[in-house]
């Protein structure tokens, strides 16, 4: 994509000094206590926020996602799958916003198809929670479909209210290559690229 | 035998050569330090002799069976490792530690040549069960374990197989192969050759889990062997994954010399052997090794294989750097060891010499010449006479635990971790994996019991020609393969003789298909004293298979309508060990007979039909024949086909015709039919044009009925019956 990127060891975050930040999927401290929730206590966590106030895009996938949620960045919680089981699958998906930073490149309303990988995905809030983030725009995904993990309203993808800050359950860095199954996860950094050039 | 107070697995022959070798009487700590690194799990002591048969060198081949893993060239600067291990004993007893740590065994196996893990593969069998809650429950733990631990890591979990069979029911079988890959002039060995150099012990502490576990798993279950589950390990797979990263990072910075994974027999195995394949030997400071327990006695020590532990040797002068790159990743290290030129391991405790074993001595155990004797041949059962709905049979025969999809178990396996993943689990009949050169591997494990047990030798050679088809299948050339020959006590002679007629099969296929054998186990003992059953021999194979250009990988779907399908090999009424015959309850039967010659010549024939471009979808026919086949790739396609099945030649009865398991055969499609009909025949192939892909079902003509299968029935049956059998309570 022809843009600078580094790859940070969590310890040697310690300056604000990007554009954007994402904060891959994987297992952060091995999920112990509750996914997401040691590395969110963690002083790379305060770099993130720093970035997310001053309006840069911040995207958190999969278990970036769940340490968002357990920084405050993001409302609502991440349960467990009502299977009570990891799931792996190709999912399609529907945009329901293209007013955030990860989204701005995909049609209103199109639908993507990417992969998920999680065992604590079902995303809960409130009913009032839930009505604000719909009613506000900032469901930014949502299943279409099938819904794998019995996730309120279909939710796999939310934004804070100036929609710089997105998590997102689905892996679109596993959908950017036509010979590992789609493409269309590269929308979501090519939408990066544009919002930080806006 | 008991020496003195302590409880051994030695034999008397084996405690006398020890006393006469070193002209004395060993204390206790050297006792228990022969014990562990004797044990037939370590030793290979009843299996080295037999196992010589096997070829090992190819052109690829840089290391093969001896080392952690196998090591094959891919070129370019690149090499692949790859390793099978089992954890059989400590899964039947605690199904989610005992399959994680299996995990967690084979993947320190690839690391410690130096290598990243890319891939792991599981290949499972349990009890039967549409019958036993027990074998459900193992089952379900068994696939967690591996689920958790393989997900924490990082390690997609691509391809596998699982088998049912009531003679698993005590003695699952939990295989775990792994496949890494790195950089050649990376390479790192389990050795210590340079005195002077210091031994690191790196990761976990080590506790009193898993004391005895490779002795543990050198005898049979008993009905006492519940109270052994303190000889299981405990998983931890996020230290894991720090060792990972940190031992990788500190062979790229080029500071080791050497690197050894902990597993069967803990420190007293690990230690002797980077000495002994170094020619070296070791002084070892106990009282520098981290314990969890501050009474444990010197012996508990030593021979504990507590989880998540690497040994590396470093080179003089590189400690502080090492030191670093332990303290970022937050791995726990200590200096445990000097690498001396004595050609003796001594353990010092507080400088006091409390044991001391010449190396060789210590890492090679004295080799046992078994016994065997061939079983009383079976008497084949008279072919089947009456007749069979064969339109219900095809949809039993989907939804068998044993063929149906695997799906309930590789959903919960995160199979893309890593971003590697051509080729997913359903899709095609080995994973394909991308590589740093632009080449591809694929890679696949395969078993069957049944089959084994009817025949050993017909049986284990036939498995490692569908390994190898499954892998041409993708549009790959096999390279190398790894063999885990699974028996029960060796002191049986009809076992034994069942153990070496296995490898004698298997190292004349792969003689006769040049293909390497890199690397294997042996597990024996598979039996329970209860129900005083073995399994049945159990070989597992796994191949490797290199893809030169990306576009020759194929997948199992019906593609495009219209496109040709074509039956390749020859279908023969050959039902012993099939699927159709479990069904029916019938135990044996003439098996399937393997020609060596038309088998590999059949392989490079459609791997050359798939490099020509001419191959739409390609799927080896095996379990569940033809029919079964033929309903995979209309399921995984989501369209039909048109097949008449009398053009394949043979004046078969309709239930042969669609259900042996004949040998040499693949189902494919094509667009270019007579161009590869033609190629075919040039090279003396036997194939037919039987039909054509549709939009809607499978419809199959054979020689007293037509049938017709709606694809949707073809997907409940395939798709949904491993969840029914395990969670009726879903929808």
């Amino acid at each position: 994509m022809h843009i600078d990127a580094e790859l940070i060891w969590h310890n040697d975050f310690t300056s604000p000094t990007f554009d954007a930040a994402i904060i891959p999927g994987g297992f952060s401290f091995g999920d112990h206590l509750r996914a997401g929730i040691i590395a969110a206590a963690s002083p790379a966590t305060e770099i993130v926020r720093k970035l997310a106030d001053d309006g840069k895009p911040v995207l958190g996938i999969c278990n970036g996602f769940q340490i968002l949620i357990e920084a405050g960045l993001l409302p609502g919680a991440l349960l467990r799958n009502s299977s009570l089981k990891f799931v792996c699958k190709w999912m399609n998906l529907q945009i329901k916003n293209n007013d955030s930073a990860f989204t701005c490149k995909f049609e209103r309303a199109s639908t993507a198809r990417m992969p998920i990988a999680h065992n604590e995905g079902r995303f809960f809030a409130e009913e009032e929670v839930l009505n604000r983030l719909e009613a506000e725009g900032k469901v930014v995904m949502t299943y279409a479909g099938e819904n794998p993990t019995g996730t309120s309203r279909g939710i796999t993808a939310i934004s804070n209210k100036d929609g710089n800050v997105v998590g997102m359950m689905p892996h679109p860095e596993r959908a950017s290559d036509s010979s590992l199954g789609g493409t269309d996860g590269l929308k979501v950094f090519e939408s990066m690229v544009e919002w930080a050039r806006c | 035998m008991l020496v003195g107070d302590l409880q051994t697995t030695l034999t008397p022959e084996e405690l006398e050569y020890g006393r006469r070798h070193l002209g004395r009487e060993p204390n206790a700590l050297e006792w228990a330090m022969i014990d562990a690194e004797w044990s037939e799990h370590c030793s290979y002591k009843s299996s080295k002799t037999i196992l010589t048969q096997l070829p090992t060198t190819g052109k690829r081949v840089l290391l093969g069976p001896g080392f952690d893993s196998g090591v094959v060239d891919i070129g370019d600067g690149y090499v692949l490792s790859l390793h099978i291990e089992s954890h059989n004993h400590p899964s039947a007893i605690e199904p989610y530690g005992g399959a994680a740590t299996g995990i967690g065994g084979v993947v320190r196996d690839i690391l410690c040549m130096g290598n990243t893990p890319i891939a792991l593969l599981d290949s499972l069998r349990f009890g039967d069960i549409t019958k036993s809650d027990h074998s459900k429950w193992i089952m379900k733990h068994v696939i967690r374990g591996i689920a958790d631990y393989g997900n924490c890591i990082g390690v997609p979990t691509v391809a596998g197989e699982v088998e049912f069979d009531e003679c698993f029911e005590a003695n699952c079988l939990v295989d775990v192969a792994c496949l890494g890959v790195g950089r050649k002039d990376e390479l790192l060995l389990a050795q210590a050759t340079h005195p002077g150099d210091s031994v690191y012990l790196i990761g976990g502490s080590t506790g009193r889990d898993g004391i005895h576990g490779s002795t543990f798993a050198s005898r049979t279950l008993t009905a006492d062997s519940e109270s052994d589950r303190s000889a299981v390990q405990i998983p931890d797979p996020f230290t894991k994954k720090l060792i990972m990263e940190a031992t990788l990072e500190s062979n790229n910075a080029g500071l080791l010399r050497g690197c050894k994974d902990l597993g069967g027999g803990g420190l007293a195995t690990g230690l002797s052997e980077i000495a002994d394949k170094g020619g070296t030997g070791l002084d070892i400071q106990l009282e520098t090794i981290p314990i969890r327990e501050a009474d444990m006695t010197p012996i508990e020590i030593l021979i504990s294989e507590s989880q998540e532990r690497m040994l590396l040797v470093t080179k003089q002068g590189t400690e502080q750097v090492l030191h670093d790159i332990m303290r970022k990743y937050g791995v726990s290290f200590a200096r445990i060891a000097t690498v001396t030129s004595t050609g003796t391991i001594s353990i010092l405790n507080h400088g006091k010499l409390i044991a001391s074993l010449p190396t060789s001595f210590l890492a090679n155990a004295p080799i046992i010449q078994r016994n065997s004797r061939i079983p009383q041949l079976r008497k084949p059962t008279p072919p089947l006479k009456q007749p069979i709905d064969i339109h219900q049979t095809l949809l039993a025969l989907l939804a068998s635990p044993t063929i149906t999809s695997k799906e309930w178990v590789y959903r919960q396996y995160d199979h893309e971790v890593g971003i590697r993943t051509v080729a997913k689990p359903g899709e095609a009949d080995a994973a394909v994996m991308k590589l740093p050169n632009g080449k591809l591997a694929a890679i696949k494990v395969d078993g069957n019991s049944r089959l084994c047990n009817l025949d050993p030798y017909i049986g284990a050679a036939s498995v490692l020609a569908e390994c190898c088809r499954n892998v041409i299948a993708v549009g790959a050339e096999p390279i190398a393969f790894l063999d885990h020959c699974q028996f029960g006590d060796p002191n049986d002679e009809e076992i034994f003789w069942s153990f070496s007629t296995t490898v004698k099969a298997l190292a004349d296929f792969a003689k006769a298909a040049s293909i390497p054998c890199v690397g294997g186990k042996v597990s024996f003992y598979n039996q329970d004293e209860v129900r005083r059953t073995a399994i049945k021999s159990s070989p597992v194979l796994s191949v490797l298979g290199l893809i030169e250009q990306p576009e020759h990988v194929t997948k199992i779907a019906f593609k495009d309508e219209d496109d040709s399908v074509i039956s390749i090999g020859p279908t023969e009424a050959e039902m012993g060990g099939s699927e159709f015959n479990h069904l029916l309850g019938i135990g044996d039967g003439e098996v399937p007979r393997l020609d060596f010659e038309l088998e590999i010549e059949t392989q490079r024939s459609v791997l050359e039909c798939i490099r020509k471009g001419l191959v739409t979808a390609c799927h080896d026919c095996s379990k569940g024949g033809i029919g079964a086949g033929l309903a995979r790739m209309a399921v995984a396609g989501n369209r039909g086909a048109k097949i008449d099945l009398r053009k394949s030649g043979r004046n078969l009865a309709d239930h042969e015709l669609l259900f042996s398991e004949s040998n040499s055969r693949f189902l494919l499609t094509t667009n270019k039919p007579t161009e590869l009909i033609q190629y075919l025949s040039t090279r003396g192939i036997p194939s037919a044009d039987v039909g054509r892909v549709t939009s809607d079902a499978l419809l199959v003509k054979m020689s007293s009925t037509d049938l017709v299968w709606s694809v949707d029935a073809l997907r409940d049956a395939y798709c949904n019956s491993l969840q029914r059998i395990l969670e009726p309570w879903q929808k």
